[in-house]
């Protein structure tokens, strides 16, 4: 068995039609089209979806919108900071549910 | 940051145009591999590749140059003294008196350290209606020789097209060289004074950008935009068109993505990129690329692949002969990949 993350893996993301084409088609037009140009700008974009990547620890997705940032002209600087934000939520996303933790123990102890 | 040299200087195995096009087609392109151009053009009803109207006479006036930038396909520098002379260059104005070719694209190296520069522009521009200098722009901050460039340009209507890959000098000096980003507004605050990037002015200077690592252009429109603003903010700068271009893999480029174990990967990414849409306005369909000692290619790049014009075409400038340059099959290999990529590649641009 190899390893489970293998980078040429992503060249064959397209392959994923071969099983269901017509979802995988609706999928990659879905997906096209949430890239292009709108009220946000496609630089934008590639950017939160490098944020995302890291939130979601998505190997290939870290990857793709690396590159994707570079083409925009994304520095080091800016890549990196929304790193720290996807991972600022994350670690915030734990951190909060402590008051539910807290919640339960003063609801519960006397 | 460490000064590069060009591959010759360095006498690299890829200085040898021939080391090159065998590393181009053999490799990941062997048999049962990926797909070549001549296969992909061939699956697309599109081989061989024909030229429509002959538009576009593109002169590389020289190898020399004051930079030297790490993705330079030309492999160009301080040390090449490969240059064209005057003889050649009449020959090249008999052609433009006798044929009707709508534009000289003098490129180079640094074309305007030709010696007979100024003289062939003049000459010229009496003979076709647009005349380009493709001008690294520090030219005219490198010493006194060319600080009247722009002047002579605005003189002669040409129009500029310039490299500046992105507007900060991080990335630009990181591809072009130090201090490359801060000539470079210099000069282009010095374009600008003499009308270039204008709209009542009618000069135009467009730039161009090409990614500075191993990786796709984004879309020339979004870039376009960042550009226009980030340069008139920072520096009131304006100019005409921002054009998008892909690093094709020869030269320094090639030696680049093979020294950090790009390559394969990089030429993936053009395979599955291939645009038959993109394939339609290829600049080797409207232009003919003259080397420094007259001979005629396809374009720059299978002139610095040496890549030779089919056999029944005509082979150097004496001979020119534009019908039965219209009637050559156009000569590829892998690296067209680059013009063919997404939304396309060209000397001007994005093709989509």
């Amino acid at each position: 068995m190899g390893a489970y993350y293998e980078s040429n893996d992503l060249r064959k993301f397209g392959k994923i039609a071969d099983y269901d084409k017509e979802l995988a088609d609706k999928f990659f037009e879905w997906y096209g089209a949430v890239f292009e140009e709108g009220a946000l700008s496609a630089r934008e974009k590639a950017l939160i979806a490098l944020a995302v990547s890291h939130a979601v620890q998505c190997p290939y997705c870290i990857d793709a919108y690396t590159e994707e940032s570079l083409k925009f002209g994304i520095d080091k600087e800016q890549m990196m900071e929304a790193v720290h934000v996807a991972s600022a939520i994350r670690g915030g996303a734990s951190l909060v549910h402590g008051i539910q933790m807290m919640n339960k123990v003063n609801k519960q102890e006397m | 940051m460490a000064l590069i040299k060009s591959l010759h200087a360095r006498a690299s195995e890829l200085a040898n145009s021939k080391a090159q096009v065998d590393f181009l087609s053999s490799g990941m392109f062997e048999k049962g591999g990926a797909q070549t151009f001549k296969e992909i053009l061939d699956e697309h009803d599109q081989f061989p590749l024909k030229p429509g109207k002959l538009k576009i006479f593109q002169v590389n006036l020289g190898y020399m140059c004051n930079q030297t930038c790490k993705h330079c396909h030309v492999d160009a520098g301080p040390d090449r003294k490969e240059i064209m002379v005057k003889e050649t260059m009449l020959q090249c104005i008999e052609v433009l008196k006798s044929n009707e070719i709508e534009t000289l694209d003098l490129t180079g190296g640094a074309p305007e350290m030709n010696p007979n520069f100024k003289w062939f522009v003049e000459t010229a521009s009496q003979y076709v209606k647009e005349i380009i200098v493709r001008s690294n722009l520090t030219i005219i901050e490198s010493n006194d020789t060319y600080r009247q460039l722009p002047e002579f340009f605005a003189k002669h209507k040409v129009r500029l097209i310039s490299s500046l890959p992105f507007y900060n000098a991080d990335k630009t000096d990181r591809q072009r060289g130090k201090g490359v980003f801060e000539k470079s507004i210099k000069a282009l605050i010095k374009l600008n004074a003499v009308g270039y990037g204008k709209p009542e002015t009618g000069l135009i200077i467009d730039l161009v950008y090409n990614p500075t690592g191993a990786f796709l252009p984004a879309s020339q429109h979004s870039l376009r935009k960042e550009f226009k603003q980030v340069l008139k903010e920072e520096f009131d700068i304006c100019f005409n068109q921002l054009f998008c271009i892909t690093n094709l893999p020869i030269s320094r480029f090639l030696d680049y993505l093979i020294e950090t174990e790009n390559y394969e990967d990089y030429m993936y990414k053009l395979i599955e990129a291939f645009n038959p849409m993109a394939l339609e306005g290829v600049m080797c369909k409207n232009t003919i690329s003259i080397d420094w000692t007259g001979q005629l290619f396809d374009c720059d790049f299978n002139q610095m692949l040496n890549i030779t014009l089919d056999y029944n075409a005509p082979q150097s400038i004496g001979d020119f002969n534009i019908h039965k340059l219209n009637n050559r099959i156009i000569a590829v290999n892998q690296h067209c990949f680059g013009c063919t990529a997404g939304a396309g590649s060209s000397c001007q641009g994005s093709l989509l």
